[in-house]
């Protein structure tokens, strides 16, 4: 049945192989990244191991400085590990160089950044648009996801305004559409509402809740804030580092 | 494409004044260049329109004429020069170039005038003419230089003894006041001399040359000089030349020296009642870009028919005009160099500090998919447009200001030549150095961009993520 929300968008560009279901979209074995600074080695993850599985709502939560970014940044193949093995939707990362890398990240992730990080020069419909461009999409395919996917995030109206012309809440409802037009298997989300206020966020939580849900695209959440727990399905713990606990919510 | 120039465009606007700074920058640089461009043209155009209108764009000497003639121009004469010309002149493939053929006649001697109290004299460089051909020549104006001449009354075919001389050697041989000529000093009232000898020679001197001028008209009033030459035999010679005009040379060495007269009237002098040669055949071609071709074939004409003939064009018999040329190209060179460096500079500036305003976003774009190559080619595209734009302001102001400069009525004196010329910035009639300018600024602003497009490209991911 089609969705309400994500009507119009439900033609996905085809992917090399579906996904099994019962397999894990993300797989880490003993996965380290430890950053230089000079003569000192700052480990920001320490042999960390887990498989985030597909379709669902998964939240990295941990304090500030704990590792959370640098484990989204790796999973979203936008950085290396310095030892381990690492699996995004069944492609081992270390086997890409830079452009196969990058067009990985343009075909199966998608972003949503803390600070909106829309493109300044374009309006709200070309940063959603610009995705489908990078993948081939023909210009009228194109249009009609874009519109669509606007629609989906409440903001057709404000289709042609440039992102300073749009507040927190519309920036990020852009960026969501924006990581979500082109039919990724994994969306990344980095503190996507701790630049905005309570309600705002709470709005964006349940957006980004329900798109997942009618979608069925793996949503990665991290976060620092405990009270978003209630909307994960499965919730992996760091702490200094490391993967302190992983718990499947049941409730649903 | 269409995104990339969008994005590039939209970029440039949003720095409004950093873009602005930096267009005028390179708008600067392609209003200097081509003003100069133009006006260095311009000199070009009408230093080559001088010599062609003189000297012709090739000139057929005898063999080694040019390195040794000048000092004995009589031994150097061409035989049976009307069959040489006749040769050139049927040529199929010369025939079309030849815009005027006309034979030469250089000439040395020494020119006096010894009428009523006048007792001077002058070594003079003499230079033997058809006339009408003359007046042929000074109608070319290939590059629409305006700078004609109508045919010259005081020198035609119709008196073989009336000649021009230089506007110095009228002054020299007493003659301003004669043939009425302004900003000419008279010559002083000479103190006695008690040096009889000389006098008497001068008279004898004028007295062979009045028997000799058969044609000349004792009744005429206009004044005339005595020269005297040797004869490509050894003796001596004199004849009277009635001077119709003095002509200012521009280079006072020529100006002092210079006269020229009837082709026969030189040969008569340098060859007396001998065979009749002429030390050069002049071709005027209609256009100047078939100077190597029409060269080429005169050669093989030469060699062809075993004639121990030599070929020159304009350039090399007037050094003068390639010093010029060297000149002023070495000064658009310069000024083009210091425009591009100070264009280099100023993009490489702009986008050095666009890619650190822009660090976040490059990183967005990277995470998105954007390749490397796609973030080094947004960075190029913006330094090609601010280019692209800054040097088409900057070309439509050099068209404006030249058009203003060429109806302002302005004058100058170029090099080398004697009389003010209207001032001329060549810049529409010359496409080439537009398209070159448009293009090396161009050009200059988008490898000047590389060097920023490629920092920018290098980021990694992460760190521009970070960014603030």
């Amino acid at each position: 049945m089609p969705s309400p929300v994500l009507s119009g968008i439900s033609q996905a560009p085809a992917r090399a192989s579906a996904p099994d279901p019962a397999a894990a979209v993300v797989r880490l074995h003993q996965v380290a990244r430890i950053y230089q600074l000079g003569a000192i080695a700052v480990p920001a993850l320490k042999d960390v191991s887990l498989a985030i599985p597909y379709h669902r709502f998964s939240m990295l939560i941990g304090a500030s400085g704990s590792g959370k970014t640098t484990l989204l940044n790796l999973i979203g193949c936008i950085d290396a590990p310095t030892r381990g093995t690492m699996e995004v939707c069944g492609q081992n990362i270390a086997e890409l160089d830079d452009n196969a890398t990058s067009a990985f990240r343009a075909r199966n992730i998608g972003f949503i950044f803390q600070n909106f990080s829309l493109v300044p020069v374009l309006s709200a419909y070309e940063n959603v648009e610009y995705p489908l461009l990078l993948i081939g999409i023909p210009a009228a395919e194109r249009r009609e996801r874009t519109l669509a996917m606007l629609q989906a995030v409440g903001l057709a109206e404000q289709a042609a305004q440039r992102p300073n012309e749009l507040s927190g809440g519309q920036k990020q409802r852009v960026a969501i559409a924006r990581a979500l037009v082109k039919g990724p298997q994994v969306v990344l989300a980095d503190e996507p509402t701790a630049n905005l206020d309570t309600a705002t966020g709470a709005s964006i939580i349940e957006l980004m809740r329900r798109v997942q849900a009618e979608s069925r695209t793996t949503f990665i959440f991290a976060t620092h804030d405990p009270q978003l727990i209630s909307h994960a399905d499965e919730i992996f713990v760091i702490r200094d580092g490391r993967i302190v606990e992983h718990r499947t919510e049941t409730r649903r | 494409m269409k995104l990339l120039l969008k994005i590039a465009q939209r970029n440039i606007l949003r720095n409004r004044r950093r873009s602005l700074m930096t267009g005028s920058a390179v708008a600067a640089g392609a209003l200097a260049t081509l003003l100069f461009g133009g006006f260095a043209a311009y000199i070009f155009a009408g230093l080559e329109t001088n010599n062609v209108q003189r000297i012709g764009h090739l000139t057929v000497f005898r063999a080694g004429y040019f390195l040794f003639g000048a000092g004995n121009p009589a031994v150097y004469g061409i035989d049976r020069y009307r069959d040489v010309m006749a040769l050139i002149g049927n040529d199929p493939v010369l025939r079309p170039m030849i815009n005027v053929m006309t034979p030469t006649q250089s000439l040395l001697g020494i020119g006096g005038n010894f009428s009523g109290e006048n007792d001077a004299s002058k070594t003079f460089i003499g230079i033997g003419l058809i006339p009408s051909d003359r007046d042929r020549m000074r109608r070319w104006d290939e590059f629409g230089t305006g700078a004609t001449h109508p045919p010259d009354p005081r020198f035609s075919d119709n008196d073989d003894a009336r000649g021009l001389i230089g506007f110095g050697l009228a002054r020299i041989l007493g003659l301003c006041g004669p043939l009425g000529l302004r900003d000419c000093p008279s010559m002083p009232t000479p103190a006695a001399t008690s040096d009889n000898a000389a006098s008497i020679v001068n008279e004898d001197l004028g007295e062979l040359a009045r028997r000799d001028a058969n044609s000349a008209d004792p009744a005429s009033t206009a004044p005339h000089i005595e020269l005297l030459t040797a004869t490509a035999g050894g003796a001596p010679n004199v004849m009277s030349l009635t001077v119709g005009g003095a002509e200012p040379q521009g280079v006072k060495e020529l100006d002092d020296n210079y006269i020229a007269m009837p082709l026969a009237l030189a040969q008569q002098l340098v060859y007396g009642r001998g065979e009749h040669k002429v030390t050069g055949i002049v071709l005027q071609l209609h256009r100047s870009e078939d100077m190597r071709s029409a060269r080429a074939r005169l050669m093989t004409l030469i060699r062809d028919n075993h004639l121990d003939l030599d070929v020159r064009d304009f350039g090399e018999l007037t050094p003068f005009y390639g010093q010029v040329v060297r000149l002023f190209s070495a000064i658009f060179l310069f000024i083009a160099l210091v425009m591009g460096v100070i264009v280099l500079f100023a993009v490489v500036n702009t986008m050095t500090m666009n890619v650190m305003e822009r660090t976040n976003e490059i990183g967005t774009v990277r995470a998105m998919g954007v390749r490397r190559g796609g973030v080094r080619s947004q960075f190029i595209a913006e330094g090609f447009l601010v280019g692209a734009v800054g040097a088409t302001i900057g070309a439509a102001f050099a068209f404006l200001i030249a058009a203003l400069v060429n109806h302002g009525g302005l004058t100058w004196v170029p090099p080398g030549n004697a009389n003010p010329v209207p001032l001329h910035v060549a810049v529409a009639s010359s496409p080439g150095l537009v398209i070159g300018a448009w293009v090396g600024l161009v050009l200059i602003a988008t490898i000047a961009a590389l060097l920023p497009a490629n920092s920018a490209a290098r980021l990694s991911v992460v760190d521009a993520l970070r960014h603030v």
